[in-house]
């Protein structure tokens, strides 16, 4: 009998903004407990919201990446609630009239693309945080977070499986990173996952019942908790079981899920419009500035990188896993030498890439400006260096040496391109290899490669190979 | 001095007959000898008083003279203020300070005012006799078994007994016009909006709004130039011109039409009331102004959706007292449940508890359409009908309250009966309508009773014209307490 898990994904993406929602503290991370909490954020008597343009601007350039309705008028609603890390006892969202409604977002799969359909995005804050370590039986409570922008993003029931739902949060989390309404760092929280499971029969056209799974913070417990919890629902229809509707919470240290509360213990968060806010009215102006500052999206770059720079598809999907690494690429390219670009490419996602990884380091932060790469491709195109050098090069800008132009110089690095020098070296090689040149003219063609090898091996790397073939062929047919 | 008006004030304090100190000690004074019996005060701290009179005559010697220069205000304690604590008269905030100042506070401290102190009130705004304080109900100085009014009773009386120039209050269904009516004085309720509602503690946000208490109309006008001003601190504070509202106190009333409303007039208005407010209707016509009869069909559903409105807003406004920040916190508690549940139960008085229950009922699941759209939606018919009304007339006039003062805890044990004396200054807010009330006579019994005169939104100068010329030709609103003669 084969089942189909049906997933739907909310992710709650940090919106990148100075400060907060509903008040003018700041939003940064990782500053002392509290000290980033004012009159509005703690809930004093007294204070009112105020919502931030920026965080709204946000939302709206979200909703034109992904081709969603945005909503002009717009309202934020109360989500009641009772705890500690909540200072005013209720939460300011969206509920019934969000800024963004539908939506799609385009994902690649193995078998090929999917269009996944998104049901809304709203505009909320965060709560503050509890610290429940540390304080012998006590709980901590820290309000730096409290009032964070958020942007709560819902799909439809549209994914099928762990896989797909990986891809989806990936995509996604890429997007809004591309955009720059949200950092995606998942460490620091700004990038929050809930996932919607459930089964059924294949062909069935009713969907299961499903779980949600809470706070899934990295895309490896995504899968791994989305795989449990459908093998689980599975195991208790198989058993004859039914599902209960559950809030549930993946624990990645025993690779399970399990019951945080069921339907019946749900809150009534007794949602109402707020009565310290206006509707929110988006005007032609925001709406406009909005659209005037997204950059191009990435399946736009992607197309642009193979139809004008002339990479291969897997080259382009490399280069736009951010929009840093692909404005870096078309930097180095505009005034390289054309046939190179392709080279440039693969030294991006190659040894600049390990190098990267290797400092931990962005793109935007490379010891490697574009303009070197740039020369690098230039010193390669004009025969100075071979393309085997290029790492080592590389590496030595990376590593201050200098320069492109002031390594080569150096380290001596320019290759040989002297057609005599050149060819004493092949003479000497010719000399002491009787055995290979006497196997290359009964026949054996491997040998050939063996000796464009010594002669390499001579020149430390530094010899053209092209002239090496060359001078190599005409002396073994004279 | 303890009687005079403001621009007498600062007339004296400008021709330094008095300095703003000397001025400031009498009134701190005469709320030394009456305010033992009358309970007006939560807060004066004397100290901080004289301190901000004598920076007020430093400033006028220095040359700098705001409009309110050296005149001491007492501010209902629902406003935020860093010199004394803010209690809204709860046990929850009895030992709370605010870090910062209410825009209201700022405004009178930018005007040169100087606090005299923190008026009684029912404890956060809830109540309409200012029994439901945690300090102690207020007493009515016209005669001390009666209660003033509320929520804003202490402001009232404080004003009534000459104990205060002026002072602030806060009216969400009729907490500074009734006070003012049973108290004798006059209190204005602006439009929504027009009164910064930052740092006024809030109790239901989308009819709270701030106003002024004072003994005439003409100190209103004064009062509304310093408290109105756009705040960007409350997106619900409107962005408007500066406006004056004395403009218009000396307009005639030539051609001013009254609309009286049927159910403003009708049973359960008490005769004393009747006739009083009758004769001052009579007198502006005598002066030039006609009356048309205006329907507000859906007025008798006001205090029903306002008890549903009013207690949702609030249910939700008042979960931030849950003793984590700040505030009262019980003593001793099994687990966190159990400290919110002691907290709140210590915390708060009953008149809150019962608005609290009421109003996390009508917004549960499977009631919030019933109640809480419903309520908005009839909401929406009242606002129409005002619209409907003002076509037909300018300003809408009828009693303040149904009653005049009332025994104390003669309603405690009915709370509908509480809710009904709120009947006609309901309406208004609901309709984000200003409202003023003034006082046009007094019943049988020697209790004043209070004339209201509602307008169209930001009709408040054409109001309190209106009120200032009746003022000019009777003096009821001269008429100081019996009990606290001067």
């Amino acid at each position: 009998m084969a089942w189909e898990i049906v997933v739907g994904i909310e992710t709650h993406a940090q919106l990148r903004t100075k400060s907060k929602m509903f008040s003018g503290a700041s939003t940064a991370f990782g500053a002392a407990p509290n000290t980033q909490a004012c009159a509005v954020d703690i809930a004093l008597p007294g204070v009112l919201p105020v919502v931030n343009a920026a965080a709204v601007a946000h939302a709206l350039r979200f909703g034109f990446a992904v081709g969603a309705a945005i909503n002009r008028r717009s309202v934020f609603a109360r989500k009641n609630y009772f705890y500690p890390d909540l200072p005013k006892g209720y939460q300011i969202s969206q509920y019934e009239m969000p800024i963004v409604a539908g939506g799609t977002l385009k994902i690649v799969l193995p078998e090929g693309e999917k269009t996944v359909r998104l049901t809304r995005a709203h505009l909320e804050e965060d709560a503050g945080k509890s610290l429940h370590e540390d304080f012998q039986g006590m709980t901590g409570i820290d309000l730096n977070r409290a009032g964070t922008p958020l942007l709560e993003i819902v799909t439809e029931p549209d994914l099928r499986g762990a896989k797909e739902a990986v891809a989806y949060a990936r995509t996604l989390h890429a997007l809004l990173r591309w955009i720059g309404v949200c950092d995606g760092n998942m460490q620091e929280g700004s990038f929050r996952c809930d996932a919607n499971v459930s089964v059924r029969k294949a062909g069935d056209d009713q969907l299961g019942t499903r779980c949600e799974i809470k706070n899934l913070n990295s895309f490896l417990f995504m899968e791994q908790a989305i795989e449990f919890e459908a093998r689980r629902q599975i195991e208790v229809l198989e058993g004859g079981g039914r599902i209960s509707q559950e809030t549930r919470l993946y624990d990645a240290d025993r690779g399970e899920t399990r019951s945080m509360r069921s339907k019946e213990d749900a809150h009534d968060y007794r949602y109402f419009p707020d009565p310290d806010l206006l509707p929110l009215v988006i005007s032609d102006e925001m709406l406009a500035q909005a659209r005037d500052s997204l950059p191009e999206l990435p399946d736009a770059r992607r197309g642009k990188l193979v139809a004008s720079y002339g990479l291969s598809h897997a080259q382009a999907d490399l280069l736009t896993a951010s929009i840093e690494t692909s404005n870096y690429a078309i930097a180095a390219f505009e005034g390289a030498p054309q046939a190179r670009w392709p080279d440039m490419a693969n030294w991006i996602s190659g040894p600049l890439s390990a190098k990267l990884n290797e400092s931990n380091l962005d793109i935007g932060a490379s010891r490697v400006a574009a303009a070197e790469l740039r020369r690098l491709a230039q010193k390669v195109e004009d025969g100075t260096l071979s393309g085997k050098m290029v790492k080592d090069v590389l590496d030595a800008v990376w590593a201050g040496e200098g320069g492109v132009d002031e390594v080569i110089g150096k380290r001596g690095l320019q290759q040989i391109s002297d057609a005599g020098a050149i060819g004493r070296i092949v003479d000497e090689v010719l000399a002491k290899n009787a055995k290979q040149v006497e196997d290359y003219r009964a026949g054996k063609d491997k040998a050939f490669n063996s000796l464009v090898g010594q002669v390499m091996k001579a020149t430390q790397g530094k010899a053209n190979p092209a002239q090496v073939n060359e001078i190599l062929k005409a002396r073994l047919t004279r | 001095m303890l009687d005079s008006g403001l621009s007498e004030l600062q007339a004296a304090l400008a021709a330094k007959k008095i300095s703003s100190v000397e001025l400031t000690r009498l009134f701190l004074e005469r709320i030394g000898s009456l305010d033992g019996r009358l309970n007006a005060f939560i807060t004066v701290d004397e100290g901080v008083s004289l301190a901000q009179a004598r920076a007020a005559d430093e400033a006028r010697a220095r040359g700098e003279v705001g409009p309110l220069a050296g005149i001491p205000v007492a501010h209902k304690d629902i406003y935020c203020t860093r010199a004394v604590r803010t209690t809204c008269g709860s046990r929850m905030l009895e030992n709370y300070t605010s870090p910062y100042d209410a825009h209201v506070v700022e405004q009178f401290g930018r005007a040169g005012a100087v606090l005299l102190g923190k008026t009684n009130m029912d404890e956060f705004a809830m109540g309409s006799s200012n029994e439901t304080s945690h300090f102690g109900p207020v007493r009515n100085p016209w005669n001390t078994g009666l209660v003033p009014g509320g929520s804003s009773g202490g402001s009232a009386v404080a004003v009534a007994a000459r104990m205060a120039p002026v002072a602030t209050g806060t009216d969400t269904g009729g907490s500074i016009r009734q006070p003012a009516a049973l108290s004798g004085v006059c209190g204005l309720k602006p439009t929504y909006g027009l009164v910064s509602r930052y740092g006024m503690v809030a109790f239901a946000s989308s009819l709270d709004q701030g106003g002024p208490l004072a003994k005439s109309a003409a100190d209103l006008a004064l009062l509304m130039n310093v408290m109105v001003g756009h705040d960007a601190r409350d997106s619900t504070s409107l962005p408007r011109p500066k406006e004056d509202y004395a403009r218009a106190l000396d307009l005639p009333l030539a051609g001013l039409r009254i609309g009286l409303p049927q159910a403003y007039f009708g049973e359960g208005v008490e005769p004393g009331v009747r006739q009083c407010v009758r004769a001052a209707i009579a007198w502006y016509e005598r002066h030039g102004a006609r009356t048309v009869p205006v329907a507000l069909p859906n007025a008798a559903l006001a205090v029903p959706v306002y008890y549903v409105l009013a207690p949702a807003e609030a249910s939700s406004n008042l979960s931030r007292f849950d003793g984590v920040r700040y505030g009262h916190r019980a003593a001793q508690y099994e687990d966190l449940n159990d400290m919110y549940c002691r907290t709140r139960a210590e915390g708060f008085g009953a008149e809150v508890q019962r608005r609290i229950l009421v109003g996390t009922y009508v917004l549960s699941h499977g009631y919030y359409d019933a109640y809480y759209l419903k309520a908005q939606k009839v909401r929406r018919l009242i606002a129409r009908d005002f619209a409907e009304a003002f076509k037909l007339c300018d300003l809408i006039m009828g009693p303040t309250s149904p009653t005049t003062a009332f025994p104390l805890g003669a309603k405690t044990e009915d709370p509908v009966q509480m809710y009904l004396n709120d009947i006609f200054t309901i309406p208004a807010p609901l309709a984000g309508l200003p409202g003023l009330s003034i006082p046009c006579g007094f019943d049988a019994k020697g209790l004043p009773v209070g004339l209201q005169i509602m307008g169209e939104h930001f009709a408040e100068a054409r109001m309190l014209g209106a009120a200032h010329q009746y003022q000019r030709d009777t003096d009821w609103h001269r008429r100081a307490p019996t009990e606290t003669p001067l």
